[in-house]
């Protein structure tokens, strides 16, 4: 693969950014987008606008089948069973606030565990502690170890007869560390216990299988994955989408409404009410093309020689530390610079055009525990080069050189 | 935009070298404040005695080299004013780095403005306004008593 190539299909990239060549290093926070994916949404609303689902007209159910296209692709994309496991929600956020919520109106109550680690974001920590208030549920966290990674043992050390569902990261969005998800889910389901995984950054990096995982939930961002905002995916199994209540009620999710009862859709439809992100969704569709297209083993490999050039070059700059030693690791490298706060990097990094993220990066948990209240983080995506990395440590020493260091 | 602007001499030595940092024992006045985007804190403790004179001012507290330059300039300008004083005075600053080109109060000397302003690079970048601006709201709560933990996000 031609990483100029691929890096020409974004047309961000056209055009300077302040007078600067962008070095964009955030793609853990939101990739930039490929021209296919944008040109599918102004094509859609320009020609093919209608809303799904409902109405009988020849635009309706054209944007009706685009729509369940996608849904198809998701499916195919990480090897589900079956296109029904595969719920759209506005972003993996409400992926897990959907589980979170409809899971534990029916399997939790006062003293029952959930087990997180160290390591979660904030989406995947805050709609548990609603139950925690709501439900007096307890919230035990598996810890990272001295690498930032958190081992099989570390999480089958907090698991009591309590812990009713474990709700882990694919792939820290700080450390990097890749979590070894299929044991723990033959770990947990040999107690019985059901497993999400928050997959916001395994997505559009790793290869998914999700029969082969065999995971009960797993969360996606579609704006992490070359996609649109407004997009995200449940997957969850078939068992459990017609197990749990809906989750939010409105138009599209019903059967039948009647002023003594009602009753609820067949799925998918049944987690979908109201009008859904349409045109996301639809172009969401390119986005899996687009990756398909590359390939995820070359998208994997290109990272992974991104990260280990990456890793070599700051670790030979004298005052940056690195944050996390996993041994299995993603593109995600944050590190600080002593005696220059992570705000203070990022501002003057933005300077040569190059952007990364400073902050808790929404996991003030391992924040806290790394006792450090911010990082600057640099993570990578299909359309980075090895220059891009040199750029970063010509922009890290000039940040050195402001500082007196 | 110049990052010289930004990160001039005077805010690098504060930044560095934070003036009145810490806590001291006899405060009756303090409140705390958060930049929950970036994980700032500060927390400003003050003594205002009966004459209503900032008779000490110091801050705990972590974050960039602006928030860190912003207190330790802050606490030691205002240390000795009356409160009234020392109200114009954060006023004043909130203003020049919002909206206004230079300070109008005559409530300080030249050379103190003159400090003030090195802050004023930070108009450029509007991410690091509240950077800047943190301890000087945090002062005010303290002033006014009041019990919420100043947030920058609104």
């Amino acid at each position: 693969m031609n990483i100029d190539d691929i890096k020409r299909e974004f047309p961000i990239f056209d055009d300077k950014i302040q007078n600067n060549d962008l070095v964009y290093l955030d793609s853990a926070n939101s990739s930039q987008k490929p021209r296919v994916v944008v040109d599918r949404i102004y094509d859609f609303y320009t020609k093919e606008f209608s809303n799904v689902g409902r109405s009988v007209h020849y635009l309706a159910v054209a944007a009706t089948n685009l729509y369940e296209q996608t849904r198809v692709s998701v499916q195919k994309y990480i090897n589900a069973k079956d296109k029904d496991e595969i719920v759209f929600t506005k972003g993996a956020t409400e992926a897990i606030n959907l589980v979170a919520n409809t899971f534990g109106q029916k399997y939790l109550s006062e003293g029952d565990e959930v087990l997180l680690t160290e390591l979660e974001h904030h989406s995947n920590y805050v709609p548990w502690h609603f139950l925690r208030k709501a439900k007096n549920i307890k919230i035990e966290f598996a810890e990272i170890n001295d690498n930032g990674e958190v081992t099989l043992e570390a999480i089958e050390k907090k698991i009591t007869n309590k812990t009713k569902i474990i709700s882990v990261s694919h792939l820290s969005n700080v450390t990097g560390a890749i979590l070894p998800i299929k044991e723990i889910v033959q770990l947990a389901h040999s107690k019985n216990i059901p497993v999400l995984i928050d997959g916001c950054q395994g997505a559009p990096h790793l290869k998914l299988d999700m029969q082969d995982i065999d995971c009960d939930f797993y969360a996606i961002s579609g704006h992490k994955m070359y996609g649109p905002t407004g997009i995200g995916i449940l997957y969850a199994k078939k068992k459990w989408l017609e197990d749990l209540p809906p989750y939010q009620g409105g138009g599209g999710m019903i059967n039948e409404v009647k002023k003594e009862g009602i009753t609820y859709g067949e799925l998918p439809n049944k987690y979908e009410a109201g009008t859904m992100a349409t045109a996301q969704v639809i172009a969401f569709n390119e986005s899996i093309k687009f990756m398909e297209k590359i390939g995820i083993q070359n998208i994997e490999k290109h990272e992974k020689e991104l990260l280990d050039y990456g890793l070599e070059k700051l670790r030979k700059n004298n005052s940056v530390n690195i944050i996390g030693n996993p041994k299995e690791k993603g593109g995600v490298i944050s590190f600080t610079i002593e005696g220059v706060h992570p705000h203070d990097i990022a501002t003057i990094l933005d300077e040569d055009g190059v952007a990364i993220r400073a902050g808790h990066h929404c996991c003030q948990i391992l924040h806290d525990k790394l006792n450090l209240p911010a990082t600057a983080r640099a993570s990578f995506g299909v359309y980075n080069t090895k220059d891009d990395i040199d750029k970063l440590d010509e922009s890290i020493n000039k940040c050195k050189k402001i500082f007196n260091l | 935009m110049d990052l010289k602007d930004l990160y001039q001499e005077i805010i690098l030595d504060h930044g560095k070298n934070p003036r009145n940092l810490g806590k001291f024992d006899n405060y009756n006045k303090d409140a705390k404040g958060n930049n929950p985007l970036c994980g700032d804190n500060v927390h400003v403790y003050l003594r205002l005695n009966e004459n209503k004179k900032v008779e000490d001012i110091a801050f705990e507290g972590h974050g960039c080299a602006i928030s860190m330059a912003s207190a330790s300039i802050m606490t030691d300008m205002v240390r000795g004013k009356e409160e009234k004083e020392v109200k114009e005075i954060v006023t004043d600053f909130l203003g020049m780095i919002k909206e206004k080109d230079s300070l109008e109060t005559n409530i300080l000397k030249d050379d103190e403005k003159t400090k003030l302003m090195s802050l004023s690079g930070v108009k450029q970048y509007p991410m690091r306004v509240k950077c800047a601006t943190l301890s000087w709201h945090t002062l005010t709560s303290a002033l006014d008593n009041s019990d919420q933990i100043v947030k920058t996000e609104e």
